[in-house]
């Protein structure tokens, strides 16, 4: 392989495959710009920024045809993805923390008018007091709002989840729209190489946007006036039943993703749980981090394994049948506890919820194992605060 | 009529295509509906309307129908503006060129929770219409005070009357230094079409502002909307102008005012409205000494000293 500079780009002689070292920002934006939308409508916001520095100097530089929407307010951002899908366009956008909380509103009405907008979300805390560092509060309190939820625990991830979320999101049993979360400066700032297929290959996986319906003045329609109870509960109930197709088209899209590039995706990944006693259960950064524990753990002896959500919306609560699971949230609802550890909970199985990590806290892989050990003893709680 | 262009026009010669159909659910002697028929008229069919939360939400009619005859994008309140910048860019990225995005606003959504978005939109350039209209109040939840409602006005949020005044919007607007900025009533339904037309053929970001007499919010007979409207700008407590490129013209009864006719008594505006029956004879002085002020402002600009 031959390095390229500055662009530190890695081609492979034989194959053209191109290796990218950079961070999952650029990663993002450069995966935004590969799948062609039309519009980006964005404002900045640390530690998401670069994102769409990086796509505003694609655009100006002619790389990439688009048009690209400087707007006052994360708001704004989300309101004007939204009309600019209305009208047929394939879009993006990219927030973090206080400016996902912002769209809040716009989040809902983008997915019951059933537009499959797609954004990058990198994680990071809610204030007071400011918190740059990273947090999965953010995304995680808009799991109500009809987003498909992807999290990557590498860049590579990152870029393979952008391209495959505009194909699920814009599938027609699916139309909804999609949000890539990672963790901020741990991916987001971090350079990792990453594997970058030829756009044309790109351009044939994704094909050009079919939307489900169009603002069109020759087939004038009027969208999201007043709709009376019944049918509202009926394009509630149709929303729901999309989540449910998403599960087949996501492991369907991650199939062919894998035939194709060779990186294959589905709704989890389970890593060395044949035999394991326990199971841990992490998503994001904590999920590579697990990863490394259970090698750790593997090799002294332990049957251990890792269950990485890849999807938290649609909820692969079918993939989660594990007798004794212990599960790592890098959030917290408060007056109840970890979400995702209350996500799983009354399934049947034995579950060890541990809070860790909260406002980007270290969390090394020697801790993950030594939440391994604590669920051994049969201890739970806030790590280290409650329990080290 | 003379129209502020200065051709002859009557009402008799608006097109007659319609854009708001029958079985729409606005009250009897809305004002909205009356300035939306002139404004789509003048529009046409290429115009994707986008509207946020305000009585045309509801005036569409309950899904699955409409009365709106032209595709419509309803909104969140906050975001219209900042909606239309979105339409705008997708049509321009799918070459649909001849598409206008238009947004109808009522003043909550424009002077208040839209403020924001619709400076964003005009500050960047957005190639759109914006149109508010002005009924002086939230009338689409009840008729609670809005930024727009004028100084005395009882609402149900301001039970002993406004003790502010209202800005002014428009000029809020102009100083974005946009290509078009003018303000109508539905009284003078030639000077609104010309208004409209001329937006029409503009580009970039352009403001139009219709003063609506609302029956049910103002507290009058639902068969005087248009005389309300009328006697507003003849008493000068709504005026009549347009901005083009920074050089603004009053226009109608508003120019004739600023050539030295006299302005009716505000009196005669103010005693046909419910809203404010409660007046004192100091609340009216204060009233007077506001538009004083106003016309003073106007004048100035009138006789180029500002």
């Amino acid at each position: 392989m031959q390095q390229c500079l500055p662009c530190k780009c890695y081609r492979n002689e034989e194959g053209g495959k191109m290796i990218i070292v950079d961070t999952a920002n650029h990663i993002a934006a450069l995966a935004a710009k590969m799948a062609r939308p039309h519009v980006i409508a964005a404002y900045p916001i640390t530690p998401q920024t670069t994102i769409v520095e990086r796509l505003a100097e694609y655009v100006e530089k002619g790389e990439l045809n688009a048009e690209y929407i400087r707007v006052e307010s994360e708001h704004s951002a989300m309101a004007a993805c939204i009309a600019a899908a209305a009208t047929g366009a394939r879009t993006f956008t990219a927030t973090s923390s206080h400016g996902l909380l912002l769209m809040h509103e716009m989040l809902h009405w983008a997915g019951l008018a059933r537009l499959p907008v797609v954004m990058v979300n990198v994680n990071r805390a809610i204030g007071p007091g400011w918190n740059i560092w990273s947090d999965l509060n953010d995304s995680l309190a808009q799991r109500d709002t009809g987003w498909i939820q992807f999290y990557a625990s590498s860049n590579q991830e990152v870029f393979d989840s952008v391209i495959q979320a505009y194909k699920i999101a814009e599938n027609e049993e699916v139309l909804l729209p999609a949000m890539v979360s990672y963790d901020g400066f741990i991916l987001s700032h971090t350079s990792m190489p990453v594997e970058v297929p030829e756009q044309s290959k790109i351009d044939e996986f994704l094909p050009d946007f079919k939307p489900g319906w169009i603002l069109d003045v020759e087939n004038p329609i009027t969208h999201g006036n007043i709709v009376p109870p019944e049918p509202y509960m009926e394009i509630r109930y149709s929303m729901q039943k999309a989540m449910d197709k998403a599960k087949k088209v996501i492991e369907e899209v991650g199939e062919e993703y894998g035939k194709k590039f060779g990186r294959e995706y589905g709704l989890v990944e389970e890593y060395r749980c044949e035999n394991a006693d326990y199971v841990i259960v992490a998503m994001a950064a904590m999920a590579a981090e697990a990863k490394v524990a259970v090698d750790e753990l593997r090799q002294k002896g332990e049957k251990v394994g890792l269950l990485k959500l890849r999807t938290f919306r649609p909820f692969p609560h079918e993939r989660l049948k594990y007798d004794k699971m212990i599960v790592i949230d890098r959030d917290i609802c408060p007056g109840l506890g970890g979400i995702v550890y209350n996500e799983i909970k009354g399934n049947g199985s034995e579950i060890y919820g541990f809070i860790a990590g909260l406002g980007g806290v270290d969390v090394s892989y020697k801790d993950i194992e030594r939440m391994y050990e604590l669920a051994k003893e049969g201890k739970e709680g806030w790590y280290p605060i409650e329990v080290k | 009529m003379v129209s502020n262009r200065g051709e002859i026009m009557a009402i008799k010669d608006l097109p007659t295509d319609e854009y708001i159909l029958k079985g729409h659910a606005a009250c009897p002697g809305c004002p909205a509906t009356i300035a939306l028929r002139i404004t789509l008229k003048a529009l046409g069919k290429k115009t994707i309307l986008i509207v946020p939360a305000c009585c045309s939400a509801v005036i569409q009619a309950l899904h699955p129908h409409t009365a709106f005859n032209v595709p419509t994008l309803n909104i969140a309140f906050e975001a219209s503006a900042a909606a239309a910048s979105g339409v705008a860019a997708a049509l321009k990225m799918l070459e649909k060129k001849d598409v206008l995005p238009v947004v109808w606003a009522g003043d909550g959504g424009s002077y208040d929770i839209g403020l924001q978005a619709l400076s964003g939109a005009l500050e960047r350039g957005t190639d759109f219409i914006y149109i508010c209209y002005n009924n002086q109040m939230y009338s689409n939840t009840g008729i609670q005070r809005s930024g727009a409602t004028p100084y005395g006005a009882w609402t149900t949020t301001t039970w002993t009357g406004k003790k502010e005044r209202q800005k002014e919007l428009a000029e809020i607007v102009m100083a974005h230094h946009i290509p078009y900025v003018a303000t109508a009533t539905i009284a003078y339904p030639e000077d609104l079409y010309e208004k409209m037309k001329k937006a029409k053929e503009m580009k970039g970001p352009r403001y139009i502002e219709i003063l609506s007499p609302c029956p049910p919010g103002w507290r009058f007979d639902m068969s005087k909307t248009v005389e309300m409207s009328k006697l507003a700008v003849e008493t000068g407590a709504w005026v009549l102008y347009e901005v083009i490129n920074g050089e603004l013209k009053f226009t109608g009864y508003s120019k004739r005012i600023l050539e030295g006719k006299e302005r009716k008594p505000i009196e005669e505006w103010l005693k046909m409205q419910g809203r404010f029956r409660h007046l004192k004879p100091e609340d009216i002085e204060e009233i007077k000494r506001q538009l004083d002020e106003k016309w003073e402002h106007y004048k100035k600009i009138y006789g180029g000293k500002e």
